[in-house]
């Protein structure tokens, strides 16, 4: 039987591209978390005055599409000013790898995911950040898209965890869904505050459970 | 692919040995007739004949009656029978309750979920980090409302054995029928329906080198079994359609092939997996050590997940299985795993091996080797294990 997987994506899975640590990143993100069964790290070393990515690196904890897609990912994005490295989109990398599984879609988004918060990592951190908007409670909600819920390795907006979400003079509130003597209680809160805080109006974050 | 594979999913499902083919081959030939009542012609009643002998030779190995053995299509609807048969005929005479483990296999647990949907509640009993239930817990469950409770003889991934004596008797001293899936351990372990108070017995035959689309239940005289299927009068009125005589012909081989001399050869290979293997970094054994299925090694690895694991095994012409929620075809981890307390971490690195005839022990040994060099390999592009 054929694997679901096209021939491109196993290449990529046995001999995986830009792999490895990178000790001294001029920036790094990690998408995921062990307990969803996907993480991704993404490493970038970026030229400051052409702002064009000189090295790209990627660890992977996951399935094969997980492992793929940071592979092709990094090689999309190499050599690449950040501002097109940016704009690939899932649909690329899945076309260059010759199509993924459908039910494989969460695994290789993240890979994608990882890469953008990598760019805005080293945006935020080098001042790069163009306007500096408002936090909003759509952009709080954008990013609490990317915290897992361990429980059914879903993110909490799709699996309606967060019950409110509240800014005051730079204190982000939010309110969880759970006990909060659930087991992935801390986890999911590590997970808020971290998604939360690089925001640049953010100074505090505070994670509430309902019961 | 390679040309030589290693097969060590015999958990899944194992591969027909040729003497239970050639057992059968007369009956999809020759003999292939349906199985008549004794005044029927002479082919049909030859059928009849066969039937009855692998019917007896089966429940013989479980110490019952042929009367007392129902064949099925497999242990799916073999439980699905005995959990909706008892609660068909006790719900509204005794009860609505029922109960069962945490960590059953699927046949049990969405036929409890079934029942529930229909208005019957259900006890689940948590399992301790081995993966066994606690007595006083199931003494402490039953009321007098309970009609069933269901806990298997042998875990399917992790292998951990049940107290099935004690978990049968305290049944019996409470009046409350007890159904047991016995079908990753029958054969490999003793059973004997007249030393142990069960009334209920799941068994199949594909996990024995037997042939798939045919297994059995053990009903114990007298016990309340509504029909759940329409049909004929077939298997003694409780299970209707035409009798699978080839396969029960198969079933009965299959069973007489299996012997003690066998389970201790798999039973050697699965402690020296288990030894080499837990040789590998950040490894941690599933279920109970001593307490297990003599073909079962389930062993968790920090840091990588299973379906990758499998994917780099079967390059390699290895076949084995994951509880990683990426290889389910749910997307849910084990819930084996998690019932035995572990996290997701654990059920996304957990490996399984189950041995069957035609493993040789230096499977063992490559499978070590080659699973020593996947996990390094995969560690080093985890992200995770390296503060």
């Amino acid at each position: 039987m054929p694997l679901p997987y096209s021939e491109i994506v196993m290449e990529h899975f046995r001999h995986p591209h830009n792999v490895g640590r990178m000790e001294d990143a001029d920036a790094k993100a990690i998408e995921g978390s062990p307990a969803c069964g996907d993480m991704v790290a993404v490493y970038l070393k970026v030229d400051p005055q052409t702002l064009r990515i000189t090295d790209i690196k990627f660890e992977s904890y996951g399935c094969a599409s997980n492992i793929a897609t940071g592979s092709i990912i990094t090689e999309l994005a190499k050599g690449k000013p950040l501002e097109e490295a940016k704009q690939i989109t899932w649909k690329e990398a899945s076309d260059a790898l010759g199509g993924l599984p459908p039910i494989k879609t969460h695994c290789s988004v993240l890979a994608v995911d990882g890469l953008r918060a990598a760019i805005q990592n080293y945006e935020e951190r080098h001042g790069l950040v163009k306007e500096q908007v408002p936090t909003t409670t759509e952009e709080i909600l954008r990013r609490l898209k990317h915290v897992m819920n361990p429980v059914v390795g879903l993110d909490l907006v799709r699996t309606k965890m967060v019950h409110e979400v509240e800014i005051t003079d730079g204190t982000v509130r939010v309110v969880v869904d759970l006990p909060a003597d659930h087991q992935f209680a801390a986890t999911i809160r590590e997970g808020i505050v971290e998604k939360i805080e690089p925001l640049w109006d953010v100074k505090k974050v505070i994670v509430e459970f309902t019961e | 692919m390679l040309d030589q594979s290693v097969y060590l999913d015999n958990g899944a499902t194992t591969r027909l040995d040729e003497r239970v083919l050639e057992a059968m081959k007369p009956y999809l030939f020759e003999k292939y007739a349906v199985a008549t009542s004794q005044f029927g012609y002479s082919l049909g009643t030859d059928a009849r004949e066969a039937l009855e002998g692998a019917r007896a030779a089966i429940a013989g190995t479980l110490g019952a009656e042929g009367e007392e053995f129902v064949f099925t299509s497999g242990s799916t609807e073999s439980s699905n029978m005995a959990l909706k048969g008892v609660a068909m005929a006790l719900g509204e005479k005794k009860g609505r309750h029922l109960i069962t483990s945490s960590i059953e296999d699927f046949p049990v647990l969405h036929s409890v979920r079934a029942l529930e949907r229909q208005g019957f509640t259900a006890t689940r009993l948590g399992v301790d980090q081995y993966g066994r239930i606690d007595l006083d817990a199931l003494r402490a469950a039953i009321t007098p409302k309970t009609i069933l409770v269901s806990v298997q003889v042998a875990n399917q991934e992790i292998g951990t054995l049940q107290d099935i004596a004690s978990i049968a008797a305290i049944c019996h001293e409470r009046g409350v029928l007890f159904h047991t899936d016995a079908s990753h351990a029958f054969t490999r372990l003793p059973l004997d329906v007249r030393q142990v108070p069960v009334d209920l017995v799941t068994v199949t035959a594909h996990l024995i080198h037997g042939p798939k689309g045919i297994g059995g239940l053990y009903i114990r005289k007298n016990t309340p079994l509504a029909k759940w299927m329409d049909g004929g009068f077939q298997e003694f009125d409780k299970r209707p359609g035409e009798e699978n005589i080839p396969g029960a012909i198969g079933f009965a081989r299959a069973v007489e092939l299996v012997t003690p001399d066998e389970t201790a050869r798999l039973q050697a290979m699965r402690d020296r997996a288990i030894e080499r293997l837990l040789q590998i970094p950040h490894a941690e054994l599933n279920g109970h050590p001593t307490f297990r299925l003599p073909q079962n090694a389930n062993i968790s690895f920090r840091f990588v997940e299973g379906e990758s694991v499998l994917l780099h095994l079967d390059m390699r012409g290895f076949a084995v299985s994951t509880g990683s929620a990426c290889f389910s075809r749910s997307l849910e981890a084990s819930h084996v795993i998690l019932g035995i307390g572990g996290n997701h971490e654990r059920a996304h690195g957990s490996v399984r091996l189950t041995f069957g005839r035609y493993n040789h022990p230096e499977d063992v040994d490559a499978v070590a080797a080659a699973l020593t060099e996947v996990i390094a390999s995969l560690r080093v592009i985890s992200p995770l294990g390296k503060e």
